[in-house]
C-alpha cells in the first residue's frame, strides 16, 4: 500500500501524477538532437569498413570531391596531425577516432565527409567507400581463440602487449570457495553464454558541434546521457588545440532512449567537433539506423562457467565462475573506473551463499567495441542470469522445485543489512513475500499440477522463477569514479517570490520521466506544487555538474540530491516563518507547504508566504533569496529486488513459444510515482524478454555481421510482449533520505532468466538442464528433434 | 540508408505511365505502394533513375466480384482486404494471408499488386495465388494480357513483366460452395517473412470428399512453390489425419528451402509438413461452415 503525505494538488511522492514531459512527447513536439537547425550548417557522413581487419592500402579522395557541394574528406591521416586520431575510451583503453592504417571491425568509421547537404554527404560517401583500397587480414573472431598461440595479435599498438588479453579481474576468497566446492555433496556446471546484443534506442546518435571562431566557443547538442562528464572529456582531450572547459557548452536536449549507448563518446561525434573546429561552421552528425546498429557499442558478450555448490539438503555453499569477455578490438566499455566487469560481484544474488569466487578475462577480438552496460546496472544481468539459472539447475539436479529451492536460501530478513561473500553489503531486502506473492498471483500450485497433467499427453509447457536482486546507485565515491571524477549527483533549487520554483540537476533523462518525479520529489519536501516546479537538465552552462543517467543512479544519487536541497532550503524558511510569526524557531513544525506554531495550529506561515517574504521581508542580516544546491555522495549503493515467474507455452510440434504469463513483483524501496514505475517496469520486461528469446548480434567466421538491419535483428513488438501482471512490495532502503532505490533495470535484468527458466523447465523431463538466450524456436526445435519429440 | 537522387513522375493515366516506362527505360521502376522498393532504395540495394508513381493514376484501387472473378485492383492497398466483410467471409484465405504481411502501418500503403510483382519467393501473396490459381493482368503499350499464376513467376525476383508492361489487375476464381482456404505462417516475430508458410485452398464435392485442392509455399525455394503432388494427392479423397499428413510429406518433397538466420533447411521442412496438415484440416472445417 503506498502511503502519500502530501494532497493531489501538491502531487508529492506516491502520487501517480501524469508526466509534465509527455505534454511535448506525445504531440510531436520533442526537441531532440536533429531537430536542430543553425544558419550555415554543414553535414557529416562517415565511410565505413567492409571488412573485418584489414590493412588501408590508400584513400582517394578525389572522386567524392569533385562532386558539387562536398566540403571536405577528412581521414585518420588529417586528424593525426593534431593528435586526434586516437581517443581515450572510458575504460582507459584507447580507440580509433580514424584509422590511419588498420581497420579492426566491420562498419569501423574509416573517413568522413562534409557536405552542404545531407543528400550529397551519402552520394559522396559511396564515392569515397568505392575509392578506398584494403588489404584483408584473417580476423579473430571467436574470443575462445583470442589467446592462442597463432592468433593475429590485434593491438601492437600497445607497449608491451603481447597477447590478446587486456586483463583479469577476480573478487571473493577462492580458497574458501575451494574448499566449499571440495567439500559440497552436490555441485552443478553450466556453460552459459549472454550474447553480444545491441541497445536499438529510437533515435539514434549524433551531434551538432558549432565552434565561434570569434568567441573561440564550442557548443554541442549531442545524444548524451552525461553532458557534464563529456564536457571535461572534450577539454581533457582537445586541449592541446585550444578548447578550454569555460569555453566549452554541451547540450543534451530531448533524448529518445538511451539505455547505457549513449554514454560512450563516439568517434562520429569526435569527428564533427573536430570539423566545426577547422572549418568554423557549425556540422551536425546523425547516424543512420544500420550505421547505429552495426557500429556502436554493444553489451553483454559473456562467457560464462557457473559452478554451485551445495548440501544434499539443497543449502547453497559456494559458487564459483570463470568468465570470459568479449570487448571486441578495445575496451570501451561504460563501467565506473575501478570495475572493469561492472558489478558483476552481485552474482551470489538473493541467497546467502557462505563462499564465492568470480574471475573473468576480458580479451580482444575483430568487433565493434564495447561493452555497455544496456539496462543492466554494470553487467549485473549477467550476473543475474548466472545466478538464477544455476539455482533452476541445482534444484532439477536435486529434484526439488525451484520456488522452494529459492526459499531455503533467500537472505533472510533479519540478516540486513547483509554483508555477501563478494563484499556487498545490501541495504535492505525482504524476498520471500515477493517470491510468494509472485506465485499467488500467478497460481503456482495449480500450474505445476497443469504441467503434469500436459506433459502426460505429449504438451510442452514451462514455470521459470527469478528472484533477483539488482545493485543500482553508483556511487559512494571511496569506490565509485569515472576517470576519476567521483560519481556523486547534484541538484539546484531555486524558490522563486511567487512560491513556484525552478531546479536544475546533473543528470538527464533518456525517457526515465524526471521533469515529474524530480518535481514530486521537491513537492514531497517543499509541499510546493509539482506542477508548478520546472526540472531542467542537459545543459552544462546552466545545471549543476553530475554524472548523468544510467544504471538506475538518477534516484539514488540526484533525486537524494533534490531532498537534501529542500530540507536546506526548509531551514531558512524555518527562520523566515519564525521572523514572521514572531516566535522562535524551536516553536515551529511543518508540515508539507506550511510552518505552524506548536498548539496553535492556525497560526502558520505557507511556502509561498516564506517564499515573497524571502524577497520582499526577510529578516534582517539574512541573505535574501529561498535557494540551494546540494551535491549527494550516497553512504552506499541501493539493493532493489523482486520475483518474476514466467509461464510458457511451446508448440511440441513447430517448437514456436508463446509466454501466457508472466508475474511481476518488484521492490525499489518507496515509490516516488508509482505509474512511472509502472512505465518503467513494462518497458524494462520488454527489454527483458528480448534478448530472452530474439537478439543477438550475429557474426560469420570473416566478421560480416549477419543481421545488421531489424529485418533480421530482432526486437520484439507489443504483438510479441504479454500482458504484463505486475505488483510490489515496499522495503525502503535505510540510507537514501526518502527511503527510494532506483527501478528503471530491475526488468531487464530480472526477466531473462524468468524466460529462460520457463523454457528449461518444459525442457526438463527430456533431461535438458540448459539452454543459453536467445531461446528461438529454432533452438528448441533442434532439441525436440535430438531427444526424438519431433520426428 | 539515404538513396541516391531520382527523378520522380506522377503520371495520370495508365497509358502516361506505361510510356514514361519506356522513356526511361531499364532504370525506371514502378512505384506504388513502395514498402519494398523503398527499402531496397534505402541500402543502395536499388538504384533506380526514374519512380513512376501510379497510385494518383485514377480507378486502379477496386476491389470487386466480376465476371466469375474476384478482380483486385494493382493499386489495391492491404488494409483493405482487411476491412471488406465480405472479403472475410468468402475469401479467408486471402485475408488470413494479408494480415500476416508485415503490420499495419506498412498495410496501410503496400499493395497486393506490388507484393506479386516484387517477385520476392518470401512475399506472402504469391503462394496465396497460386492457391487461389489467380490469373494475373498485365498492361503493356499494346494494350492487356492474361498470365496464369503458375507462369508469372519465372525466376529469382524475376517475373513474366516485360519491360515497359505494368502489372494491372489480380483475378481469383470465385470460389464454388463448401470452399474453404487458409494461410499458415510461421515467423520469428510479426512482420517477419517467414521461415516457412502455407496457403491452402479447397473445395468439397456434396459427399464431403475433397474436388478441389490448391496449395502454395511460401519461402522455401527460390521461387513461390505449388505443391502440385499433395494437390493431386488430395483430390477425390475424403478429408483424413492420414491423407493430410501424406499432402504434408508431398509439401515437403516440393520444397527446397536453404539453411538461413530463420533455421535450417531441415527445420523448414518440419514446419511445412506440420503447416500443412493443420492447414488442411482448418480450411475442411471452413469449407463445411464450422469455424
Amino acid at each position: 500500500m503506498i502511503m502519500c503525505k502530501t494532497s493531489k494538488e501538491i502531487g508529492g511522492m506516491g502520487h501517480s501524477l501524469k508526466r509534465k514531459e509527455d505534454a511535448r512527447f506525445i504531440r510531436g513536439l520533442g526537441k531532440y538532437t536533429d531537430d536542430v537547425q543553425l544558419p550555415g550548417m554543414l553535414y557529416m557522413d562517415i565511410a565505413r569498413s567492409p571488412f573485418a581487419y584489414a590493412k588501408i592500402k590508400s584513400i582517394d579522395k578525389s572522386a567524392a570531391m569533385e562532386i558539387p557541394g562536398v566540403l571536405a574528406v577528412i581521414t585518420g591521416e588529417d586528424l593525426k596531425q593534431y593528435n586526434l586520431h586516437w581517443m581515450p575510451t572510458l575504460m582507459s583503453d584507447t580507440q580509433m577516432v580514424l584509422p590511419t592504417d588498420t581497420v579492426m571491425y566491420q562498419a569501423q568509421e574509416v573517413a568522413a565527409v562534409i557536405a552542404t547537404d545531407r543528400y550529397i554527404a551519402a552520394d559522396a560517401v559511396q564515392a569515397l567507400e568505392n575509392s578506398i583500397e584494403y588489404e584483408q587480414m584473417k580476423p579473430l573472431i571467436d574470443p575462445h581463440k583470442a589467446l592462442d598461440a597463432d592468433a593475429p595479435l590485434l593491438r601492437p599498438d600497445k607497449e608491451g602487449r603481447t597477447d590478446n588479453h587486456i586483463w583479469h579481474w577476480q573478487t571473493g576468497d577462492q580458497e574458501a570457495t575451494e574448499q566449499a566446492f571440495d567439500e559440497a555433496d552436490v555441485v552443478v556446471k553450466e556453460q552459459v553464454y549472454i550474447p553480444r546484443i545491441h541497445v536499438a534506442s529510437i533515435e539514434t546518435c549524433g551531434c551538432v558541434a558549432s565552434y565561434e571562431k570569434a568567441e573561440g566557443k564550442l557548443t554541442v547538442w549531442m545524444t548524451t546521457q552525461a553532458p557534464h562528464a563529456i564536457r571535461t572529456v572534450i577539454a581533457l582531450v582537445a586541449g592541446h588545440v585550444g578548447l578550454s572547459e569555460e569555453r566549452i557548452r554541451v547540450i543534451s536536449p530531448d533524448i529518445g532512449g538511451g539505455f547505457g549507448g549513449k554514454v560512450p563518446v563516439y568517434p562520429g561525434y569526435v569527428i564533427a567537433i573536430a570539423a566545426s573546429f577547422l572549418i568554423g561552421k557549425p556540422v551536425k552528425w546523425i547516424e543512420d539506423r544500420s550505421e547505429n546498429l552495426q557500429a556502436d557499442s554493444f553489451a553483454r558478450d559473456y562467457h560464462m562457467t557457473v559452478e554451485l555448490a551445495s548440501t544434499k539438503e539443497g543449502k547453497m555453499t559456494g559458487l564459483r565462475i570463470k568468465t570470459l569477455a568479449d570487448h571486441g578490438y578495445t575496451d570501451a566499455a561504460a563501467n565506473p573506473s575501478k570495475f572493469p566487469s561492472g558489478l558483476f560481484s552481485i552474482v551470489t544474488g538473493s541467497y546467502d551463499i557462505p563462499t564465492a569466487f568470480t574471475e573473468m578475462d576480458a580479451v580482444y577480438t575483430n568487433k565493434p567495441p564495447g561493452g555497455v552496460a544496456y539496462r543492466c546496472s554494470f553487467r549485473v544481468t549477467e550476473a543475474v542470469h548466472a545466478i538464477e539459472r544455476i539455482t533452476d539447475v541445482l534444484a532439477q539436479k536435486l529434484g526439488r522445485d525451484p520456488a522452494d529451492l529459492r526459499f531455503q536460501n533467500f537472505i533472510q530478513k533479519d540478516q540486513f543489512p547483509y554483508r555477501s561473500a563478494l563484499g556487498w553489503e545490501y541495504d535492505s531486502g525482504d524476498y520471500a513475500p515477493a517470491l510468494r506473492k509472485a506465485m499467488d498471483m500467478v497460481g503456482y500450485e495449480e500450474l505445476r499440477k497443469e504441467q503434469a497433467e500436459k506433459r502426460a499427453r505429449g504438451e510442452l509447457m514451462g514455470i521459470g522463477i527469478s528472484s533477483f536482486t539488482e545493485i543500482v546507485g553508483a556511487g559512494p565515491s571511496k569506490d565509485f569514479d569515472i576517470l576519476g571524477i567521483k560519481m556523486f549527483d547534484s541538484a539546484e533549487v531555486r524558490i522563486h517570490p511567487t512560491g513556484k520554483a525552478i531546479a536544475r540537476f546533473g543528470t538527464k533523462s533518456q525517457g526515465q520521466g524526471h521533469e515529474t518525479t524530480y518535481a514530486q520529489i521537491l513537492a514531497e519536501e517543499l509541499g510546493i506544487p509539482a506542477m508548478h516546479i520546472q526540472i531542467e537538465e542537459g545543459d552544462t552552462d546552466t545545471a549543476p555538474y553530475g554524472l548523468g543517467t544510467y544504471a538506475s543512479r538518477s534516484t539514488p544519487t540526484a533525486g537524494a540530491a533534490a531532498a537534501k536541497a529542500a530540507h536546506k532550503i526548509r531551514d531558512k524558511a524555518r527562520k523566515i516563518a519564525a521572523y514572521l510569526l514572531e516566535v522562535s524557531e524551536e516553536d515551529l513544525e511543518w508540515e508539507p507547504g506550511k510552518f505552524f506554531v506548536k498548539g496553535a495550529p492556525e497560526r502558520s506561515k505557507t511556502i509561498q508566504d516564506i517564499a515573497f517574504a524571502a524577497y520582499t521581508n526577510h529578516p534582517q542580516g539574512m541573505e535574501a533569496g529561498l535557494e540551494a544546491t546540494h551535491y549527494y555522495d550516497p553512504p552506499n549503493l541501493t539493493f532493489p529486488f523482486g520475483s518474476y515467474i514466467c509461464v510458457m507455452d511451446i508448440d511440441p510440434k513447430t517448437a514456436e513459444m508463446k509466454i501466457r504469463r508472466f508475474v511481476a513483483i518488484d521492490d525499489c524501496g518507496n515509490i516516488i510515482n508509482p505509474m512511472i514505475v509502472t512505465g518503467q517496469i513494462h518497458g524494462g520486461l520488454a527489454m527483458g524478454i528480448a534478448p530472452a528469446m530474439y537478439e543477438e548480434l550475429i557474426y560469420d567466421d570473416d566478421g560480416n555481421i549477419l543481421n545488421g538491419t531489424f529485418m533480421d535483428y530482432l526486437l520484439p513488438t507489443s504483438v510479441e510482449t504479454p500482458n504484463w501482471e505486475t505488483g510490489h512490495t515496499i522495503t525502503p532502503s535505510p540510507h537514501h533520505p526518502l527511503g527510494a532505490k532506483g527501478v528503471a533495470e530491475s526488468p531487464t535484468v530480472g526477466a531473462p532468466p524468468a524466460v529462460a527458466n520457463a523454457v528449461v523447465d518444459a525442457l526438463s523431463h527430456l533431461g535438458v538442464t540448459h539452454v543459453d538466450i536467445p531461446v528461438t524456436p529454432f533452438k528448441v526445435w533442434k532439441i525436440l528433434k535430438e531427444k526424438g519429440v519431433i520426428s | 540508408m539515404i538513396p541516391p537522387t531520382f527523378d520522380y513522375l506522377v503520371p495520370a493515366t495508365l497509358p502516361e505511365a506505361i510510356a514514361l516506362l519506356h522513356e526511361h527505360g531499364d532504370e525506371a521502376k514502378v512505384l506504388a505502394g513502395g514498402h519494398s522498393l523503398i527499402p531496397a532504395m534505402r541500402l543502395r540495394f536499388a538504384e533506380p533513375s526514374h519512380l513512376i508513381d501510379i497510385s494518383h493514376i485514377p480507378g486502379l484501387d477496386y476491389v470487386r466480384e466480376e465476371g466469375g472473378f474476384l478482380k483486385i485492383g494493382t493499386m489495391a492497398r492491404e488494409v483493405v482486404l482487411e476491412d471488406l466483410p465480405w472479403i472475410s467471409e468468402r475469401y479467408p484465405l486471402l485475408v488470413d494471408t494479408t494480415k500476416m504481411i508485415a503490420d499495419p502501418q506498412v498495410r496501410n500503403l503496400a499493395t497486393v499488386g506490388g507484393n506479386l510483382a516484387h517477385g520476392d519467393p518470401a512475399n506472402d501473396h504469391p503462394a496465396t495465388m497460386l492457391a487461389y490459381r489467380a490469373e494475373i493482368e498485365i498492361t503493356g503499350a499494346s494494350g492487356a494480357r492474361i498470365v496464369p499464376i503458375d507462369e508469372f513467376f519465372t525466376d529469382f525476383f524475376t517475373t513474366a513483366l516485360e519491360h515497359g508492361e505494368i502489372l494491372t489487375e489480380i483475378r481469383i476464381p470465385i470460389p464454388p460452395s463448401r470452399s474453404g482456404g487458409c494461410y499458415l505462417k510461421v515467423e520469428r516475430k510479426v512482420g517477419d517473412y517467414a521461415a516457412a508458410a502455407v496457403a491452402v485452398q479447397l473445395s468439397l464435392a456434396a459427399d464431403g470428399s475433397i474436388e478441389q485442392a490448391g496449395i502454395g509455399l511460401t519461402n522455401v525455394a527460390a521461387l513461390p512453390t505449388r505443391a502440385v503432388d499433395a494437390e493431386n494427392a488430395l483430390r477425390g479423397q475424403q478429408p483424413s489425419d492420414a491423407l493430410f499428413a501424406q499432402a504434408g510429406q508431398l509439401a515437403a518433397d516440393a520444397s527446397s528451402p536453404a539453411d538461413d538466420l530463420r533455421g535450417s533447411a531441415e527445420y523448414k521442412l518440419t514446419l511445412i509438413r506440420e503447416l500443412i496438415q493443420r492447414a488442411l484440416r482448418r480450411s475442411v472445417e471452413r469449407a463445411q461452415g464450422r469455424s
